[in-house]
């Protein structure tokens, strides 16, 4: 295996430009809009972080490798380079200044998917040794480990031990023909245990078989986030393996944007053929057992909340009504954010900006367009679906001394399941 | 451009003289003056000066030569209108040669041409209409076995001036378009050393010409001309910009069609090739026949034949927005080149492409580190 | 050469070249981006990428709110030079006589006054244009020498249009003259710049839709 270069950095670039790359830079006339969208533009009102010049090295390949013009300029000495110096001064502006939210990409006025293109330049700065440490050793993790935090199945299983303790809720694992598959994320294992209970809960009364799956519980992938193909079709594929194995007839994806994204949509072009399952958000798992009666809430949150929509899930995801409709039926005083939907802000710390340490200062500065978002509401609680999006918002309120507590939406629905035996008929 | 020509000749008694013999009253003579003072665009009193000068102008030797042309412009001159006047204009000059219209024929008309030349010698005005041919030694156009370009040359040499009448004598017009057969070139590029005005027009209106001539003999000199040559008190303007139908052109209202209802209701004529725009004449001010009518005025777009090139510019028919190329021709041959070296353009990036992706080795971790 | 020998060479050889180049360049700039190709998209759609791709080439013509909110000056200005651009090429009567003996087809066209406000409005869009790119930071920023000679090129026939039917500094035939010059000037520089975007924005919104149609994500 050879060592990081400029050369294979510049050449993964070159494998990743496809038509609909050319077609964006054809037609980008530097309007400059793209900036208006992006918090990290925002936030810091430093022009180098406007979205199309994040991309800008991956410009200058297309234009010198794919276009008769640009291999005239370069004959004539007029191509602009895309050596060492330009790697290392976009790396932070690729990695760091970047949650591949896709803001940018629905603001284009002639349709430049941007943070499309940001996620496929990172593929050429993973390449030539430009990816953050962060963001390697989480990757590394996620590979070797299995997790990105370092979580392994003891954890998993400690964690399922106490929950049956507690609850006397039963968590299957490697249950053969079940028919949803949960995954979790590495955060909800470590940080917010009350999803795996809220699941347990959820699927008892619906009265679903679920599984977890011992060699696949780990939905984060941070392949996707730092750029590696090959390691994140690595990583997808433990998943597909063990759905497969275990013949579930759904997956769920938790309450995690990239995971989402990457299992679900980022999946099977990776492992290069359609599943033989499905993949839906819990969210999307929720919405249809709350539609089809299998589960009942009772009891309304009166505390006045508001949700934030994880970008994945929502601008990328097409995930917008069922949270809405999940929150009108359990809190009674939900009022919209500004620009809620699929143009809502980014949390600041997704696309790896969360794994990725040396983002932390930047991160916090765009975290202030979510802070000015929720200084405006004077909410009690904020709900969002995405554990990556939690972390970063209780860290970005916490830092700016905000007293707001974060929850998950699956927890919050889950708090309103109408108990066992008590189970009426709705009110409604 | 104007050049003091010195004292016109006498030789045959003074024009006033002559109007009395012809029974023209000094009113109705003033009465003309007047007519060409506007004309030409003078200033308030001119008239009256145009008169004296004219009165007392000695008839002046004029000679006509005709080359390449078709008489038309013979034909306009002698429609110039105030049909009285018409006749002055031969009376007041002593127009000594004009094969066209003189009695005299064969070897007695070129006698009175050498004969008027030499007593004339280096006073007399040159009026030519018609293009020269000069290719083979200018043998496609003779005159009593002589070159136009040999006839032209000794004429020139002793004239006060030139007046190139119609556009083929003043830019080579029809003779002169696309091929050029026989090497036609218009006056200006045989004759360097006199002043030359241009009456272009195919044919000029007649009272232009008329007037032109009249400056000439009133002021001694040629009136004041643009870089074309011509007198800018007859050219100045478009016929675009002086047309009753531009209000029409304004409003967007064209005719389509020769018999549609826009030219019914006399509106633009643009669409159906009017080059309007860019001929400037005095068409649309002075008309022709008596102030009777102009081409458009009759329903028929301008051809713009007062203009260099006007029969190379395109089709008349032809509206001066439409590109005059085989666009479509364009379009498929340069599509084909297009496709052409596109599809080897796209083989190239699909084997840059496919050959880069080949070449690349699967990532790993440690691949992702730079020191290990 | 006389005025209008250049006159007759701007509407004959020199359209002929200019249009060539056109057609040759665009053509090869298409296949340049479509041989590059676009993987299969395995995952299973949510929704129609068709659909979604279709949409968002319409759909993007209008602005988000969020954005316009923000830089309403920037969009409307915006707004101002493409729709007078749109006016003033395809809806002036003596350009549209252009078309039809091109295309055969001919349409109903604006008051030649209205086209001349029409155009005076595109020229100040472009100049406010020319002023927030030099006087917004990202913009400035980002701007190349190519966005500034677009910017141009694209000036040269409203200015020189303008000019003619005007009358201002020079003659009517020598500022047709140049006006047709100046078109043909954008016709060779058009597929060789940013002002390839005229027909790319198609396949770029096309592009970003049909992703987001598949993954059933409004665009």
């Amino acid at each position: 295996m050879s060592k990081p270069s400029i050369e294979k950095g510049v050449n993964f670039i070159k494998g990743q430009i496809d038509a609909p790359v050319a077609s964006f830079f054809s037609s980008c006339i530097h309007c400059g809009l793209c900036a208006e969208a992006c918090l990290f533009y925002t936030e810091t009102g430093d022009p180098k972080q406007t979205p199309i010049n994040k991309v800008e090295p991956m410009r200058r390949v297309w234009e010198q490798e794919f276009t008769v013009l640009g291999k005239l300029k370069s004959m004539v000495g007029l191509g602009k380079p895309v050596d060492e110096k330009v790697f290392s001064e976009w790396e932070t502006l690729v990695y760091d200044g970047c949650s591949l939210c896709g803001r940018c990409s629905l603001v284009c006025p002639v349709g430049n998917d941007i943070s499309g293109m940001i996620r496929k330049i990172r593929e050429g700065f993973s390449a030539a040794g430009h990816a953050p440490e962060g963001l390697i050793s989480a990757t590394q993790r996620a590979v070797e480990i299995g997790s990105p935090m370092g979580v392994k199945l003891p954890a998993v299983k400690a964690q399922i031990r106490h929950l049956q303790a507690d609850t006397g809720l039963s968590v299957p694992l490697d249950q053969q023909g079940a028919e949803y598959m949960v995954l979790l994320s590495s955060m909800e294992i470590m940080n917010f245990p009350e999803y795996l209970e809220a699941i347990a809960r959820i699927m008892k009364q619906a009265g679903k078989s679920w599984t977890i799956s011992s060699t696949a519980f780990e939905a984060t992938n941070s392949g996707i986030q730092i750029g590696v193909s090959d390691l994140a079709k690595v990583i997808v594929e433990r998943v597909v393996d063990a759905a497969e194995a275990l013949g579930v007839k759904t997956v769920i994806s938790p309450e995690c944007g990239h995971a989402y994204t990457a299992i679900r949509w980022d999946g099977p072009n990776l492992i290069g053929r359609p599943y033989k399952f499905e993949v839906k958000h819990i969210l999307e798992v929720l919405d249809e057992l709350t539609v089809a009666g299998l589960i009942q809430t009772e009891g309304m949150e009166t505390a006045k909340l508001t949700y934030h929509d994880p970008c994945q899930i929502a601008r990328k995801g097409g995930i917008v009504e069922a949270p809405r409709r999940l929150l009108n039926q359990v809190a009674s005083n939900f009022i919209e954010m500004s620009e809620p939907g699929v143009m809502n802000w980014c949390c600041s710390g997704g696309g790896g900006v969360s794994a990725n340490e040396r983002a932390d200062e930047i991160k916090l500065t765009a975290f202030r367009r979510k802070k000015s978002q929720l200084d405006e509401l004077k909410v009690e609680t904020l709900v969002t679906a995405c554990a990556n999006c939690r972390l970063t918002l209780e860290e970005g309120l916490e830092a700016n001394g905000m007293d707001i507590p974060v929850v998950g939406l699956t927890e919050m629905v889950a708090e309103h399941l109408v108990e066992d035996g008590t189970q009426k008929e709705s009110a409604s | 451009m104007s050049r003091e020509i010195g004292n016109n000749p006498l030789d045959n008694g003074t024009f006033a003289d002559h109007l009395e013999q012809n029974g023209v009253s000094r009113r109705g003579f003033l009465k003309f003056c007047t007519s060409m003072a506007a004309a030409l665009a003078l200033p308030a009193g001119s008239a009256e000066v145009m008169a004296e000068a004219l009165a007392a102008a000695k008839r002046p030797t004029v000679i006509w030569l005709s080359f390449q042309e078709c008489t038309g412009c013979t034909e306009s001159i002698t429609r110039s209108h105030t049909p009285t006047i018409e006749n002055l204009i031969f009376d007041y000059i002593s127009l000594d040669y004009h094969h066209t219209l003189q009695v005299a024929a064969g070897l007695q008309a070129e006698e009175a041409r050498d004969q008027a030349m030499k007593a004339a010698y280096g006073k007399y005005l040159l009026i030519v209409d018609g293009a020269i041919p000069i290719k083979d030694g200018g043998i496609y156009s003779t005159i009593a076995g002589r070159t136009n370009l040999s006839m032209l040359e000794e004429a020139a040499a002793g004239a006060a001036a030139l007046i190139s009448v119609g556009t083929c004598a003043a830019y080579g017009g029809l003779p002169m378009a696309h091929p050029n057969p026989t090497g036609a070139v218009p006056v200006t590029d045989i004759v360097k050393d006199k002043p030359v005005m241009n009456i272009p027009g195919c044919p000029p209106i007649g009272l232009v010409m008329t007037s032109a001539i009249a400056h000439f003999l009133t002021f001694g000199r040629l009136p004041e001309m643009d870089q074309l040559g011509r007198p800018k008190a007859f050219y100045g303007d478009s016929i675009h910009d002086r047309c009753y139908r531009r209000p029409f052109y304004d409003r967007g209202l064209f005719a389509k069609a020769f018999d549609d209802e826009g030219a019914r209701k006399g509106w633009c004529l643009y669409e159906l090739g009017c080059k309007g725009p860019t001929t400037h004449n005095a068409c649309a001010t002075m008309k022709w026949n008596d102030g009777t009518s102009f081409p458009i005025e009759s329903g028929h777009p301008c051809l713009g034949c007062s203009e260099p090139n006007f029969w190379d510019a395109g089709g008349f028919y032809e509206a001066l927005s439409v590109p005059q190329s085989r666009m479509g021709e364009t379009i498929l041959k340069a599509g084909a080149v297009g496709v052409g070296v596109g599809a080897v353009a796209a083989a190239l990036n699909q084997r840059n492409k496919a050959a880069t992706v080949a070449a690349q080795e699967t990532m790993t971790v440690d691949a992702l580190k730079k020191e290990s | 050469m006389e005025l209008n020998e250049l006159l007759i060479w701007a509407r004959g050889p020199a359209f002929n070249i200019a249009l060539a180049i056109f057609v040759f360049g665009m053509l090869l700039r298409l296949f340049e981006i479509l041989s590059l190709g676009r993987k299969e998209d395995l995952s299973a759609a949510r929704g129609s990428g068709v659909a979604g791709g279709l949409r968002t080439i319409l759909s993007r013509s209008l602005p988000r709110q969020t954005l316009f909110s923000r830089e309403p000056l920037r969009i409307i200005n915006g707004y101002l030079l493409h729709i007078g651009l749109f006016v003033v090429i395809f809806l002036y009567r003596p350009h549209i006589e252009l078309f039809e003996r091109l295309f055969g087809v001919s349409w109903m066209g604006l008051p030649t006054g209205v086209v001349d406000a029409v155009t005076a409005v595109t020229i100040l869009s472009l100049f406010v244009a020319l002023l927030i790119r030099i006087y917004n930071p990202v913009l400035r920023f980002i701007s190349t020498p190519g966005d500034y000679l677009i910017w141009l090129v694209t000036l040269l026939p409203l200015v020189s249009g303008y000019m003619a039917y005007n009358h201002l500094l020079l003659g009517y035939t020598l500022m047709l003259t140049l006006h047709i010059l100046s078109v043909e000037l954008l016709l060779i520089v058009a597929p060789f710049t940013k002002l390839t975007h005229m027909f790319s924005f198609v396949l770029a919104r096309w592009y970003q839709g049909y992703l987001a149609g598949r993954r059933g994500v409004e665009s």
